[in-house]
């Protein structure tokens, strides 16, 4: 019983630090990846002291960026403005960034890891009910936002707050159906077992991904939740050159820095979900849990192991090179107009998602699958 | 354990903390809140009875509750807005016209 | 559900639902709404009602108390004072609460079996299949009764919000 509450906490702390750390790497991909887009060289002054670059050795530039930029964040003055509610103005980052956090407790990012006698499951909390899980904790991501926009007392900032709240219940109901449409597909609500039901190949060598299966759904998953992440083309509830910062406006320091870990925290999220559902997960093409079987039919066996570190791997592969997607979008992309935004939502991905939920259901019975 | 006898006692204090509510504010978002809080209270017995007689019945049930709540919050909530534009005032104690 | 756990989780629902009709600013009676919402979703888990909890998360806490939230909002309310004065109505309602809560617990903390021990249920007890499958057989005519009330509903909230032409033009932020 204690060894695996141990178990359970360690995989907790795992996926914590996992996505704390891949949230701030994000924050130096995001620079030096929009410098590039922008055919700029971005930031490159941070030096640790300075003794390296007098030693000859090349400016550690991620190391650096990674370090200054929190520092700076923490470091700075934290001012509650004159009239503000000090209590949700302190509150409202953390409010935004426990749903976050905590729907990562679902998201599988191996096999099964053998160890000894304990056949431990690497995902955080094996719920059999994770889809509903994660609605449940996307849709309570709206209060921490609302309530930084109120409480700072300033009139852009609501605006900004409001705006960001209409947006992200709108394309959570796009978000919930392409989920839904999932569930109807792969049969159940679990995400390890949508995993596993992901192994295996079509015609001998095409991986059963569930993005073949199911593009339209991808499409929509990805747009909603980029909308839900407020993330450019969709950002203008923190509209950088209308808004000054929207709704976190009158926030400086620590809980600045808190509400761009969300933003970032939210891309992983997302890229995570996308992982999970349509691109079989921690599933590597062709590898199965007794080694890799080709399409030739040669076959190498592995050890567990290397099976499940295999899994880990290609899982986080695949998380980043989506959250890269999300970012490459967001220095090519236009900013949409905010009755575009909600046009685009209501009138185009919500009749789009539920259309392929009724098209889904349709395939299912008639093919009898 | 806990027995589902406990989470009806628990039903009780939060329904007459409800009730409380209601009679006790005058502001009508407060008011409808406390309902808010009574239906859930109700909830919570309902879902206690499923479980002591292993039906789903008690499930169901909330859902419809759960749904119904829901209708009539957004109707309240647009009866409040309509009458704020009349009266420029949400305090129950003013809406006394047809008082005798 | 242990029960430390529940005395735990009953303690922060009563204290929330204090602070839902005791506070003095509307929000922060809303988010003690919310709190005590979270609460009794994760008492509907605790008793095996898994989909109901978690449906009790999306839908209320998520969706009806944002709503709430609007409509504050557009109202601008500010911090209001508790009524000050009618000492006697307070006294009598809070009175009036205690007994009844009193009575209820006298009545509900003995009843017989199987209301007084916690007996297993099936593992698949709340799962979202077997509610289904309630939901579509004996209770289809509920169901399909609450859409056309939720469309009523939708029809009805924005017929009373709307501004008529006269009143000025429709607020949209």
């Amino acid at each position: 019983m204690a060894i695996e509450l141990l178990i359970g906490a360690i995989k907790a702390i795992i996926v914590l630090v996992m996505v704390l750390q891949l949230s701030a790497i994000l924050l130096w991909f995001e620079r030096k990846g929009s410098a590039l887009i922008q055919d700029r060289i971005g930031a490159n002054r941070a030096a640790l002291t300075g003794v390296g670059r007098r030693l000859g050795m090349p400016n550690l530039g991620f190391v650096n960026t990674l370090m200054a930029d929190p520092l700076k964040l923490f470091t700075k003055e934290d001012f509650v403005p004159a009239g503000a509610d000090k209590f949700l103005h302190a509150m409202a980052p953390f409010l935004a960034m426990f749903p976050v956090l905590i729907t990562f407790a679902v998201v599988p990012f191996g096999d099964v890891l053998i160890i000894g006698n304990y056949h431990i499951n690497l995902q955080a909390a094996h719920l059999n009910v994770a889809a509903l899980y994660i609605l449940a904790t996307i849709g309570l991501g709206v209060y921490g936002v609302s309530l930084g926009g109120w409480a700072s007392n300033n009139r852009w900032a609501l605006l900004g707050g409001i705006r960001a709240t209409a947006q992200m219940i709108s394309y959570e109901l796009a978000m919930g159906l392409a989920i839904v449409s999932m569930v109807m597909t792969y049969g159940t609500l679990d995400l390890q077992a949508m995993c596993h039901a992901q192994g295996g190949v079509w015609f001998g060598w095409l991986p059963r991904w569930g993005i073949f299966v199911q593009p339209v759904a991808f499409l929509l998953l990805l747009t909603a939740g980029m909308a839900e992440s407020k993330r450019v083309p969709f950002d203008l509830p923190e509209g950088e050159s209308e808004l000054i910062a929207g709704y976190f406006t009158e926030y400086s320091g620590g809980k600045q820095a808190v509400f761009m870990l969300v933003d970032f925290a939210e891309i992983v999220l997302v890229s995570a979900l996308i992982t999970t559902f349509f691109f079989g997960g921690w599933q590597f093409p062709w590898l199965y849990p007794d080694g890799f079987h080709l399409p030739g039919g040669a076959f190498f066996a592995l050890p567990n192991l290397a099976v499940a570190i295999i899994g880990i791997v290609s899982f986080t592969v695949k998380v980043v090179a989506l959250c890269w997607l999300q970012i490459l979008a967001r220095w090519t992309l236009p900013r949409f107009r905010y009755d575009q935004l909600m046009r685009l939502g209501w009138k185009g991905l919500l009749p789009l998602a539920l259309a392929n939920v009724v098209a889904t259901a349709c395939v299912i019975v008639v093919g009898g699958v | 354990m806990a027995p589902p006898s406990y989470f009806m006692g628990l039903s009780a204090i939060l329904f007459c903390i409800g009730v409380a509510g209601v009679m006790l504010r005058r502001n009508v978002i407060i008011i409808f809140m406390s309902i808010e809080l009574m239906l859930n209270a109700v909830n919570l017995a309902f879902v206690a009875l499923g479980r002591a007689w292993g039906s789903v019945d008690g499930q169901a049930i909330v859902f419809f509750v759960m749904t119904v709540a829901a209708a009539e919050a957004a109707v309240g909530l647009g009866i409040i807005l309509a009458i704020f534009r009349n009266r420029a005032t949400i305090n129950a104690d003013e809406f006394n016209l047809m008082r005798w | 559900m242990p029960l430390w756990l529940f005395i735990f989780l009953a303690a922060l629902s009563i204290i929330s639902s204090l602070g839902v009709i005791l506070q003095r600013h509307p929000v922060h009676s809303l988010l003690a709404l919310v709190l005590t919402l979270i609460v009794i979703a994760v008492l509907f888990i605790g008793l095996g009602a898994t989909t109901v909890g978690f449906l009790q998360m999306i839908v209320y806490a998520g969706a009806i108390m944002v709503l709430f939230l609007f409509v504050i909002w557009l109202l601008n309310l500010q911090s209001q004072p508790l009524e000050a004065g009618r000492l006697a109505l307070k006294l009598i309602g809070a009175l009036g609460s205690a007994a009844l809560i009193a009575e209820l617990l006298a009545f509900v903390l003995h009843l017989p079996a199987p209301l007084g021990h916690e007996h297993p249920v099936a593992p698949d007890y709340g799962s979202i299949g077997r509610l289904a499958q309630g939901l579509f057989s004996r209770y289809l005519i509920a169901f399909e009764i609450t859409s056309i009330l939720l469309l009523v509903g939708v029809i009805g909230g924005v017929a009373l919000a709307r501004r008529t032409a006269a009143g000025g033009a429709g607020g949209s932020m």
